[in-house]
């Protein structure tokens, strides 16, 4: 593997230690509202919202695990799921690629 | 700008979802097509890249959060078509397994982080650098301002799909049904909270990963394989 890319990834790896500095971002995301949020600015939630809102049941949802309350928890439940993330994406692009280019040489 | 299931009606969801596949099977195509062995581990990367930096979410004042996404290098330096698969991947696997944008909404979020964003970024860094040497400062200045322009873009094509949907969906007593704020509401929010805040992030990312790749092996700034027609 090449030096270039081996810099990329102790780079990546810095970051994935690093995603718990994007928790103390504290602050709302316009239209990334819960239900109760909406609720709260308009007095109502749009029927759509109530019923779509729920449909899938994510895993981990919100980058964190059931009981994670202080920030250390938070934070180590934030890099377990970077560290999947990136697990996955990487694993599964890696595959896919060596597949697309099996007998290219360069 | 991940959009969050029940905030999009039925007509957009389908029309997103018509728009993205074909989109989907076209890109794994030039992927297959074009792609290099030696540009497997970047591609790898890419994704993995782009699912951690849009971890990172930065405060604005006004006491809104966001983050930028990555499209724009990947866009730049792997080409649009791969970086469509690239993103995709990273954007599908944070709205299955983290909930972080909704099902529903992938292909609208992929349309707006993993179809226009690397596109824009990728013909604004084109337009930009004209004819200038890979090593260039003007070509680190191209990959700033694709970065910029390109994460404003995502935002207000979000803010559009937000802001027709009380057009589209209300109910016998004149409710939205989905997302409630309209046009003059959701293009302004998306629009100056990125202008103003996160877009200057994307640029400095794109341009910091740039300037690495020009110093550190800029022959990976050469486009992929010269497609066959």
């Amino acid at each position: 593997m090449d030096k270039t890319i081996k810099k990329m990834i102790a780079a990546l790896a810095v970051l994935t230690v690093l995603v718990p500095l994007g928790l103390l971002a504290t602050g709302e995301t316009f239209g990334e509202w819960g239900a109760e949020e909406v609720r709260e600015k308009l007095g109502y939630v749009p029927r759509g919202i109530e019923s779509l809102g729920s449909i899938w049941s994510a895993p981990i949802p919100d980058y964190s695990f059931p009981g994670a309350e202080t920030f250390a928890e938070s934070a180590l439940a934030y890099i377990a799921s970077a560290i999947i993330g990136v697990v996955i994406c990487a694993g599964l692009l890696y595959m896919i690629g060596k597949k697309l280019t099996a007998g290219r040489s360069d | 700008m991940h959009i969050p299931d029940g905030y999009l009606g039925p007509y957009t969801i389908v029309a997103t979802w018509l728009i993205m596949i074909p989109i989907w099977v076209y890109s794994a195509r030039r992927l297959g097509r074009e792609l290099r062995s030696r540009q497997v581990p970047l591609l790898a990367l890419s994704a993995a890249f782009s699912f951690v930096i849009m971890m990172f979410n930065v405060p604005i004042p006004g006491g809104s959060t966001g983050h930028a996404v990555g499209g724009a290098i990947i866009g730049i330096v792997l080409g649009p078509w791969a970086a469509v698969i690239s993103i995709s991947v990273a954007l599908v696997l944070q709205a299955l397994m983290f909930g972080d944008g909704g099902i529903t909404a992938i292909a609208a979020n992929c349309f707006n982080m993993a179809v226009l964003m690397p596109f824009s970024a990728y013909y604004v860094y084109k337009i930009v650098s004209g004819n200038s040497e890979v090593t260039s400062g003007r070509r680190t200045i191209a990959a700033a301002i694709a970065g910029y322009v390109s994460l404003t873009l995502a935002a207000a094509m979000t803010g559009f799909m937000f802001g027709i949907q009380p057009l589209l969906h209300k109910d016998a007593a004149g409710y939205p049904l989905y997302m409630p704020y309209g046009l003059n509401v959701a293009l302004p929010a998306m629009i100056i909270e990125h202008v103003f805040g996160f877009s200057f992030l994307e640029a400095i990312v794109t341009a910091l990963i740039f300037a690495y790749v020009q110093k550190a092996d800029p022959s990976l700034l050469s486009h992929g394989r010269p497609s066959r027609a």
